[in-house]
């Protein structure tokens, strides 16, 4: 789709607070959770996350909330644990795809010309490429491993951010100010970074919110198959992989699914109101 | 009557005029220019990386005899130079050649004839269902918009894009294969069954061909619990963008127009919001249906379902490099396809539009 | 008996920081046959003036007060009740021809389709109607523009095809959104010379809503200037024009570039930027752009004062003011 940043929307102006939006509060409240579960995870958790004995497949009872696995670990305490993997690396994840995106689109928009539509050309390839068999084969090359499953996703995750920052910056280049300034005799990397940046980071900040839950959908997707965390490792998409393999077990694949779907939806509450408290004009630009 | 044209002026012509045969010839060049572009990415991703393709594909005794390794190389043209090995695939590739295999053993070409169509079915039966259903909850959600039916939508929808399909597709089995016994269970047919005579690959529609609804029935009532699961999150996108583009049609001058006229809102909404939003909920649909060939993947998982992303998964554990880019090739390509498909559309239904970019 | 009568009209809107009165106690009529203009600032309010008329104000606005219209108040009207108000007997145009015509449809489904639904009448009789509209609004060749659609016509033209438009279904009341705004300068004249026909031949009223004094000049009866949602001064367009009250039409008619002559030698501006919404000024809303105003502009809502019958200004200060020392 194309970026269309000149063109003005007519929605009318939603710029409410984000703390009026219930969803949002929701969001942030859920994240909230899993971020205090995360850093306190080992005075919350009730058993080792990898403490196995004898038994397997416990179902759950007062003692294991949500049973136990294969190898009788606690599936509360892996999910706890895990909120320290997936929401850290899917965070990560996405400062990497948004910083190396924005530095493509911002060198594309600002050089123009050659540069600018080769670089382009390269981020339409990426675009047409299916992401999850690349970031698949990726993974698979460097090995399966949870930094190599983020390595694989910034590969094919950075593109969303070039056309942003580089429509950002086309729409922007055309403002007086930045004209002003280079009358002024601002250098051109100057003129980029310090006057420029107020304008795209807010953009950018709202599509790397929107895209964490993406992120996260697709790490623990990567280790779904095998190709992100690996054993004991208490990772969710691995447990819900485990759930697969026992399918008649209902317990041991639908917590580990539902803490991912809780988190993911959190992210995108908080995404989706962000976006609307931006101004029409970037909104739209983010939508398309 | 046209004009005669010198061969340069002909191409001039094609290349940046304005009118219809033009504008084709040139998005077809582009689009061709960006399926050699994910060629050569994913040769280059998967030359770049360090893992051993060699290594992945033999045994642990056969690996450690070099001439076992020596001869598996040549076989597959691992020992030539990198850049010899891409020309050489390329020029393959213009005649259909895909190469072969290192973990099925047989031309890719083969391999994707039989595990495309097993997509391509689940797949479309996805965005044919999330069309209607994402269209129909749009249209609601945004005519109701902040009022109940709106609120209800949006969560849903949201749920929808923020559910972990592999989790769905699990959850989803277990539900209605295991309790409540709806669903057949895993594959395309039930265990010995026998496909129909092969004509296009899709089950249901060979079956049909054949005559045979018993097949019909059958393979159709194995692939609706994966279709559904992977409809799920396109229904979420296009609810969500079908919304969205509405509510922006909505503010433009001449539905304000329209409705000044006294018009009844479903004619407002029928006539001047729809169609204009049509186009571009399409093209959402015609993208959509792309990411799902490769959002398959997981899906597929679940339901050993033989299609392209099982194919994908087992080439990408095995560092099957024709595979790989097989299947990116394919997947690319109904994305690339679409997109002109969809842009052509644009041009045929409203020849107003520019030529975008 | 007016045709249209408002009273006491506020609009309230939403917007990011709450709610925000957008047009403020407003009242004034609108004769059979009368054309009204109303002058303002964008932001003014004049436009959502217009829209209450019509119960179409944005998501989330509301208005309050009374519109009696034709003997009726339909300011309380239900959406079906409105439904059938709007273009049958209340039309309106746009400002801009380029998007208040769809750009897909047809010009002859935008000519009849309100027709056919408001007046239940054949399709060819439609078709009728909608070919003799062009003709009066000087389309040439209206059987050929009947299947064409609106970008095949130049600004101007499409303006003339949404005012055929707007009559399809002889309303008494046209609403004109800067009519002329969007267009040519050469082309205005022709849009203005045919609603004044309009109103002549077809004993049409019309409300004319402008930032433009000079296009209210040649074309209206009376001329109401709204400031910050409130009327400043209403009175006949002669009137106005030559003796003009309040500080602020004073300075929109001195900035006029045609009539150097009933105000200054030089073509001059309003200090300052009118208000937004949302953030009007407490007591007289242009006190702060006022060269006249005293401690209790700034505190105190100014009363109308009638300088004549038909002309009123809404300003404490002006009138106790020689109307020959302007600048004090």
């Amino acid at each position: 789709m194309k970026l269309n940043l000149l063109k003005s929307s007519n929605k009318p102006k939603n710029s409410e607070s984000i703390w009026r939006q219930p969803l949002a509060v929701v969001g942030i409240g859920i994240i909230a959770t899993w971020t205090f579960l995360a850093v306190f995870a080992p005075w919350i958790a009730p058993f080792d996350p990898n403490a196995q004995d004898a038994d397997k497949f416990l179902s759950p009872s007062s003692v294991h909330w949500m049973g136990t696995d294969e190898l009788n670990r606690d599936i509360w305490s892996r999910i706890v644990y895990g909120a320290r993997i997936s929401l850290p690396y899917s965070i990560l994840l996405v400062f990497l795809s948004a910083t190396l995106g924005s530095i493509v689109g911002a060198i594309s928009g600002y050089a123009g010309g050659k540069v600018d539509s080769f670089l382009m050309r390269v981020t339409d390839i990426f675009f047409a490429f299916p992401g999850i068999v690349l970031a698949m084969a990726v993974a698979a090359a460097l090995g399966p491993q949870i930094r190599n499953a983020v390595i694989a996703i910034t590969i094919v995750a950075w593109p969303v951010y070039a056309r942003l920052v580089r429509g950002l910056i086309l729409n922007a280049k055309q403002n007086d100010y930045v004209t002003a300034s280079a009358l002024l005799g601002s250098s051109s990397r100057r003129t980029m970074f310090v006057d420029l940046r107020p304008n795209l980071s807010g953009p950018v900040f709202v599509l790397a919110s929107l895209e964490v839950g993406n992120a996260l959908l697709l790490l623990s997707g990567l280790s779904f198959l095998g190709l992100g965390a690996q054993p004991p490792t208490a990772e969710w998409g691995a447990m819900v992989s485990m759930g697969a393999a026992n399918f008649d077990r209902w317990w041991v694949g639908l917590f580990p699914g539902l803490a991912i779907l809780t988190a993911v939806l959190a992210f995108n509450f908080i995404g989706d109101a962000l976006r609307d408290a931006l101004d029409p004009r970037t909104a739209k630009a983010l939508r398309d | 009557m046209e004009p005669v044209l010198g061969k340069q002026g002909l191409k001039k012509r094609l290349l940046s005029g304005t009118g219809f045969t033009p504008f084709i010839v040139r998005r077809l060049l582009t689009s061709i220019l960006l399926v050699i572009g994910v060629t050569f990415i994913s040769f280059t991703i998967t030359q770049l990386v360090p893992g051993d393709p060699v290594a992945a594909n033999l045994g642990q005794s056969a690996y450690s005899d070099p001439a076992i390794v020596a001869a598996f190389e040549k076989e597959f043209g691992l020992d030539q130079p990198v850049p010899v090995q891409y020309i050489k695939y390329l020029g393959n590739l213009l005649q259909g050649d895909f190469g072969v295999s290192l973990s099925s053993k047989r031309p890719v070409i083969e391999d994707l004839r039989e595990y495309f169509p097993a997509t391509l079915e689940i797949a479309a039966v996805a965005v044919f269902l999330s069309f209607f259903v994402g269209l129909f909850l749009g249209i609601v959600s945004a005519i109701t918009r902040d009022k109940l039916p709106d609120q209800i939508i949006r969560v849903f929808s949201l749920t929808g894009v923020s559910m972990p399909a592999f989790w769905t597709a699990l959850t989803a089995f277990y539900i209605f294969f295991f309790v409540l016994g709806w669903a057949p269970g895993t594959g395309r047919l039930e265990p010995g069954g026998e496909p129909p005579a092969n004509v296009t690959g899709l089950f249901t529609i060979d079956a049909l061909i054949a005559g045979d609804f018993d097949t019909f029935k059958q393979a159709f009532s194995y692939l609706l619990l994966p279709a559904m699961v992977l409809a799920i999150y396109a229904i979420g996108v296009l609810t969500r963008f079908t919304r969205a583009s509405i509510l922006e049609i909505l503010g433009n001058d001449y539905v304000r127009a329209a409705r000044a006229k006294g018009l009844p809102e479903y004619l407002v909404i029928r006539r001047h919001v729809l169609r204009p939003a049509l186009l571009s909920i399409i093209t959402v649909a015609g993208v959509a249906f792309a990411s799902l060939l490769a959002g398959s993947v997981l899906v597929e998982n679940v339901f050993s379902w033989p299609g392209l992303g099982q194919y994908a998964y087992r080439a990408a554990i095995g560092l099957d490099l024709p595979g790989i880019m097989g299947v990116s090739m394919v997947v690319a390509t109904v994305y690339i396809f679409m997109n002109l498909l969809v842009d052509i559309l644009y041009r045929v239904i409203d020849p107003q539009m520019k030529d975008s970019k | 008996m007016s045709l249209l009568s408002v009273k006491d009209l506020t609009v309230t809107l939403a917007t990011g920081s709450g709610d925000a009165q957008a047009v403020r106690n407003l009242s004034f009529d609108v004769g059979h046959g009368e054309i009204l203009g109303i002058a303002g600032e964008s932001g003014s309010g004049k436009t959502m003036t217009a829209l209450s008329l019509l119960g179409l104000l944005p998501y989330k606005g509301r208005a309050s007060g009374s519109i009696n219209f034709n003997g009726r108040e339909i300011l309380a009207s239900t959406k079906r009740e409105y439904r059938d108000l709007r273009g049958k007997e209340i039309a309106m145009i746009f400002q801009d021809p380029m998007t208040s015509l769809h750009p897909m449809l047809t010009i002859e489904v935008q000519l009849t389709e309100h027709l056919l639904h408001h007046r239940k009448v054949s399709k060819e009789a439609a078709r009728k109607v909608a070919l003799d509209l062009l003709a009066t609004v000087k389309i040439p060749d209206p059987a050929a523009a009947l299947t064409a659609h609106p970008t095949q016509f130049s600004g101007g033209m499409r303006q003339r095809i949404a005012i055929a438009s707007a009559l399809a279904c002889e309303p008494k009341l046209l609403i004109a959104d800067e009519p002329t705004t969007a267009l040519d300068v050469t082309v205005q004249a022709g849009i203005l010379k045919l609603l004044h026909q309009l109103r002549n031949d077809r004993k049409l009223s019309v409300m004319v809503i402008t930032h433009d004094l000079g296009v209210l000049s040649s074309l209206t009866d009376r001329i109401l200037i709204m400031y910050a949602g409130s009327e400043v001064e209403s009175g006949p367009t002669s009137e106005i024009l030559k003796n003009a009250r309040h500080p602020y039409t004073k300075g929109l008619i001195a900035a006029l570039p045609g009539k150097v002559k009933s105000a200054s030698k030089n073509l001059t501006s309003i200090e300052g930027m009118p208000p937004e919404l949302g953030n009007f000024p407490r007591g007289c809303a242009f006190h702060p752009r006022c060269i006249h105003a005293v401690d209790s502009c700034k505190n105190d809502l100014p009363g109308s004062l009638q300088i004549s019958a038909s002309h009123r200004i809404f300003c404490p200060v002006n009138p106790f003011l020689s109307s020959k020392e302007g600048d004090k």
